[in-house]
């Protein structure tokens, strides 16, 4: 298990380094001076002189990520050209929103979908199985962002069930401004989820260690509940893991739609004034995010089921 | 093993017999059509102002309203379509081919450079869809040709990564072998015995692809960082339908069931695809 843990790790490790390289040379190959679209035509050249020496562009390529490697090691993601603030600093105030966000998104999308899966899949052909299937059919189409608006444009502005703007304040006004956003994001993820484990929950339960716990007379909703649905739910949490990407890009369009601060949100932000730092600090943030994220979910399949461990 | 007709007229008899898949071929047919034949469809000029008839409910001169500039909100609907296959298509088939021939000559190739461009394909796969197509946004500046190029980009993996599984399973097949053992090149054994029997899985996977190609291009057009105006884009839309939100609701509207009617329909045509082709698939996804 360690070694697998390790093996995996140090995978995700090489990608990130990978990627993360990968990204700084993109800016650095980018045709023109960023310095000058940085500060705009009308900035003197004494002004472009000392930008320059801050992000250290004066010096040869490979010292220029070296320097950048050291820094990160050091967790300085380096300083918002406008402000002075450390990016580090800026970008961290702004991920927790987020990773709320995607948080309450995944927990409503998954406690709904492996309930509606597990119960569709103990009792095929029911009611319930038909309206599951039509639901994850129809509802795993629907992107985010246009959830998000129609919801928007529904709940918010005309019924005015729920607050269209901000994160709120205190523990029930955060929770009240998430409903919506966090509707959005899930929403497709509902069916998918079903889909999957209720294909997984059909399969596992023909299975032999299933059919060894019948066999010794444990009670069935034990069977289901603790040998089947152990299994059955791995699938979810792979998708999840790998998942985590997805979500990150709908919470990005969730937090625009809604005016809520977050990654998303700065990003974007930072786009429209050029504030290169910012912008490469949170992709690499949401990158390592993902990358660890489909790490974890990989571990957690080795945990629960030990055939994992061995399959590669 | 070239595909004859009727093998893929028995494809689309396939399709045709299943209900979803039936109506994925409705749908999908119906965006194609209006895409093709816009400029005979549409009312008016899509990019046309007349601030006289500006923020209008729907009407018999204007079925879908009209936005903040007058323009007639249905005639930019139907334009919409064909900006969205005009990214799709290009984006789809361009990482589809590029996928196709990575993973061929990973799954064939040495395994040095299977390694190099499985880590490759991990590489792009690491960055988040969103936050990649932002960063290369913020680099080369919005337009249709940057969206393109993103939503390539960020597709090659996934074809790459499934053409490579099928090549590996083919490779030591017994008619791989006789063929190398009477000297065949590696271009003829991955192009004529090997590409004909991926193609049709990478097809589907196409397939499936464009809806969330469709919705990358108007999320991205509606951040403001996708087409640009006055190109008549859903995702355009949508971003000119939020700001005016509290004013009227046939912009979000307008934009948005387009978006979610061709998902439906790629969707449900992918899947009957998938069903037709190789219902091995079904597992993998």
């Amino acid at each position: 298990m360690l070694n697998f843990a390790t093996r995996r790790f140090g995978l995700s490790l090489l990608i990130l380094f990978v990627a993360v390289t990968v990204m700084f040379l993109m800016i650095r190959a980018v045709p023109g001076d960023p310095v000058q679209i940085m500060l705009g035509p009308r900035a003197t050249p004494e002004l472009q002189a000392q930008l320059t020496a801050a992000l250290g562009l004066d010096q040869p390529i490979w010292k220029q990520l070296l320097i950048f490697y050291g820094n990160l090691l050091q967790g300085d993601l380096g300083t918002d050209v406008f402000s002075g603030r450390s990016v580090t600093d800026i970008v961290f105030q702004q991920l927790p929103f987020t990773l709320e966000l995607i948080f309450a998104s995944i927990l409503w999308s998954a406690s709904l979908g492996i309930a509606l899966g597990a119960y569709a899949a103990a009792h095929p052909n029911t009611l319930i199985d038909r309206i599951t299937a039509a639901i994850s059919v129809s509802f795993v189409a629907a992107p985010a962002f246009v959830v998000a608006l129609l919801a928007l444009l529904v709940f918010a502005v005309h019924l005015q069930w729920f607050p269209a703007i901000g994160a709120g304040e205190g523990f029930w006004d955060r929770l009240d401004h998430l409903v919506l956003p966090a509707f959005a994001i899930g929403l497709s993820w509902v069916g998918y989820i079903a889909r999957l484990v209720r294909a997984s929950m059909l399969e596992v339960m023909g299975e032999s260690h299933v059919r060894t716990a019948r066999a010794f007379g444990i009670a069935e909703r034990r069977v289901v509940m603790v040998y089947a649905l152990r299994i059955a739910i791995l699938p979810v949490v792979t998708v999840i893991g790998v998942g985590m990407g997805f979500l990150l890009s709908s919470a990005v369009f969730a937090e625009i739609v809604f005016a809520r601060p977050g990654l998303g949100k700065l990003v974007i932000d930072s786009i429209t004034t050029r504030n290169y730092p910012i912008v490469m600090g949170s992709v690499l943030i949401s990158t390592a995010l993902f990358v660890v994220s489909t790490a974890l979910a990989d571990l957690i399949n080795a945990l629960l089921d030990p055939r994992a461990r061995t399959a590669n | 093993m070239k595909k004859s007709r009727s093998e893929l007229g028995q494809i689309i008899v396939g399709v045709a017999r299943d209900p979803l898949g039936l109506m994925g071929l409705i749908i999908v047919g119906a965006i194609v059509f209006c895409a093709i034949f816009a400029y005979w469809i549409v009312p008016y000029d899509p990019i046309a102002m007349d601030i006289k008839s500006r923020l209008q409910g729907p009407s018999a001169a204007h079925l879908l309203g009209t936005d903040q500039l007058g323009r007639d909100t249905f005639s930019r609907v139907i334009a919409g379509g064909q900006v969205a296959l005009k990214v799709a298509l290009p984006a789809v088939f361009g990482a589809m081919a590029i996928g196709l021939t990575l993973g061929m000559i990973a799954g064939y190739g040495p395994k040095w450079l299977d390694n190099l461009l499985m880590l490759f394909f991990d590489t792009i796969r690491s960055f988040p869809t969103v936050m990649f197509a932002l960063a290369v946004v913020a680099l080369i500046g919005p337009s249709l040709q940057t969206v393109v190029f993103v939503v390539m980009a960020t597709s090659i993996p996934t074809y790459g990564r499934v053409a490579r599984t099928q090549t590996l399973t083919l490779r030591n097949s017994e008619f791989i072998l006789a063929e190398r053992s009477m000297g065949a090149s590696m271009a003829r054994i991955l192009g004529v015995h090997m590409l004909p029997n991926i193609i049709g899985v990478l097809a589907v996977l196409a397939a499936m692809d464009i809806p969330t190609v469709i919705a990358l291009e108007a999320g991205l057009s509606f951040l403001g960082l996708g087409v640009k105006p006055p190109t008549p884009s859903w995702g355009a839309l949508l971003k000119d339908g939020y700001s005016l939100i509290r004013q009227t609701p046939w912009l979000v509207v307008g934009g948005g069931l387009p978006i979610i009617l061709a998902t439906l329909g790629f969707t449900f045509l992918g899947e009957s695809l998938r069903d037709v082709v190789d219902p091995k698939l079904r597992k993998q996804r």
